[in-house]
């Protein structure tokens, strides 16, 4: 009997990705198209980023796909990090960000070509697809 | 049901590397804990041990801890990070409202330096969601940091006003034999660019502002009324326990200036123990990094929302301010093993309010607090203890 095949998408995720095996697999299939995808329940219109499958309001798991990268975010905080995790040490120095959309808000990195002085809360960004080393990929934001 | 209450407390020395195994250093905290409520293993009838995994390799640790300190009864396991024995605290206090047990040894214990601080680093980036936040490379001074930066462009505060909370810090750390760092540090040490103390780590967070990973453990022996009765102790007694969390992910909190858990936990601690914030004589916050304190002062009502960085100012938290906050040095200078942390606050305050406490005793206090927050805000935890 053939082996069942594992779909471990997921591990493309990310510097570092802890997680292979997720409901949400597709996500990783639209970063290499370009695209962050969050997802909404269309019974109970409530947004989700994180994306998931599950809508925990109506229990229901019809939730549909949305792409995120045509949308304005405005900077709710930021850090420059001068020391990292083991693993993400190539990284260094790099900016963790949250980008708040109004109905979803979004923790990634600001994009490193962005200079340091003209990092300001409240400013407006999107986000885009980053490709990282060995094929690996994560979102960053850039100002708008 | 009668009242619960705290008869014994222990702590080892918290430190950088320590000497023993994870159940040889969690029995430092048994048995200091035993000696102080003159009460022997036989006579404790549950224990629960508080730690957060894979600092070390040993997995279910409850059972082990238990067998090394001759505990017969039940032993669970608490885990909450950085507030797991003030989660232990409560889950003792609930097993002895229910009846099922009488008296209660909460340990908490944590052994650290059996890895790099870069790997540790990783493991707490991972006290998060593994799948959406730690592939982005994070770590719990980045995480505070988010807060700090946010209060800073809402509130004004300013990196001299996070080093006074250092000053304070260190004006007790060097009176505490149990604290990882002794030494004394003034303002200006803190905030010279040329100190190393004022290096980056996650800005606006600096060396300074950072509590240091350390060995230790911590013991709370937590009995009923009747217990105490017959064992003819005069226990300090747990008023109120509150406890809230918030979301991991932090895509899905509301602000970066507050942190609703702690928030919470509070209201619910002083609505248990009918107190109001002014009822509070002294007080153990969760200070792991700088802005952590001036999050508490604000979230457990001492301040209003901003204005945390003024009682740090008006040294209204010194031993002889309005609200006497973390005398013993607090995480800043006693550093943190996570899971021993809630029981070492604890252990504080009830010296407090027995009138143990030395050099940093203050002036006749009825009732203390213990604020012990895990990871950045997702478990909230308050305990209240009266005389």
């Amino acid at each position: 009997m053939a082996k069942r095949e594992i779909d471990d998408r997921f591990k493309k995720f990310g510097t570092v990705s802890f997680t292979s095996i997720s409901k949400v697999n597709d996500f990783v299939d639209s970063l290499e198209q370009g695209k962050v995808m969050a997802t909404r329940c269309p019974d109970c219109n409530i947004s989700y980023f994180p994306p998931r499958v599950d809508c925990q309001n109506c229990l229901g798991s019809n939730n549909e796909w949305f792409d995120t990268t045509e949308k304005e975010g405005t900077l709710a905080t930021f850090s420059k990090m001068k020391y990292g995790p083991v693993g993400f040490e190539d990284d260094l120095p790099y900016t963790i960000a949250v980008l708040d959309f109004g109905d979803f808000k979004m923790f990634g990195r600001i994009d490193n070509n962005v200079p340091d002085d003209s990092i300001k809360i409240g400013m407006k960004m999107r986000v885009h697809v980053n490709d990282l080393q060995a094929d690996q990929k994560n979102f960053v934001f850039k100002p708008a | 049901m009668g009242k619960v209450g705290i008869i014994g407390v222990g702590q080892s020395v918290f430190s950088r590397s320590a000497s023993g195994s994870f159940k040889e250093l969690a029995f430092e905290a048994f048995k200091e804990a035993c000696q102080d409520g003159q009460i022997s293993a036989q006579e404790i009838d549950a224990s629960v041990t508080c730690s957060a995994p894979e600092y070390d390799k040993q997995r279910s640790p409850s059972a082990l801890v238990a067998e090394y300190c001759g505990l017969n009864g039940p032993a669970f396991y608490a885990e909450t990070l950085c507030s797991s024995s003030s989660t232990g605290v409560r889950l003792a206090y609930s097993l002895i409202k229910s009846g099922l047990h009488d008296a209660v040894a909460v340990v908490g214990v944590q052994k650290m330096s059996e890895i790099s601080s870069a790997a540790s680093q990783e493991l707490m980036g991972r006290g998060t969601d593994i799948q959406w936040e730690s592939p982005f490379g994070t770590m719990m001074p980045a995480y505070y940091a988010l807060f700090a930066q946010a209060h800073m462009a809402k509130y004004g505060l300013t990196n001299e006003d996070m080093a006074k909370v250092r000053v304070k810090s260190s004006t007790y750390g060097p009176l505490n034999d149990r604290a990882v760092f002794r030494k004394s540090l003034d303002l200006e040490t803190l905030t010279s660019p040329d100190s190393k103390m004022t290096a980056p780590v996650a800005a606006p967070l600096r060396v300074g502002d950072c509590c240091a990973n350390a060995d230790g453990s911590s013991c709370v022996i937590v009995v009923s009324e009747e217990k105490a009765k017959s064992l003819s102790r005069d226990p300090v007694w747990i008023l109120g326990v509150g406890a809230a969390i918030d979301s991991v992910n932090l895509a899905s909190r509301d602000n970066f200036t507050s942190l609703p858990s702690a928030i919470n936990a509070g209201k619910a601690a002083y609505k248990m123990a009918g107190v109001t914030v002014d009822d509070i004589d002294v007080a153990e916050v969760h200070d792991c990094f700088t802005i952590a304190e001036l999050l508490a002062y604000e979230a457990l009502g001492f301040a209003k929302p901003g204005q945390g960085k003024e009682m740090i100012k008006n040294k209204e938290t010194y031993l002889d301010g309005r609200i006497p906050v973390n005398v013993d040095g607090g995480l800043l200078s006693k550093g943190h093993p996570i899971g021993a942390t809630g029981g070492s606050q604890i252990r504080t305050i009830v010296k407090q309010l027995r009138g143990e406490a030395g050099e940093i005793q203050v002036k006749n206090p009825e009732i203390g607090l213990v604020h012990n927050v895990g990871g950045v805000g997702i478990y909230g935890n308050v305990t209240i203890l009266g005389r």
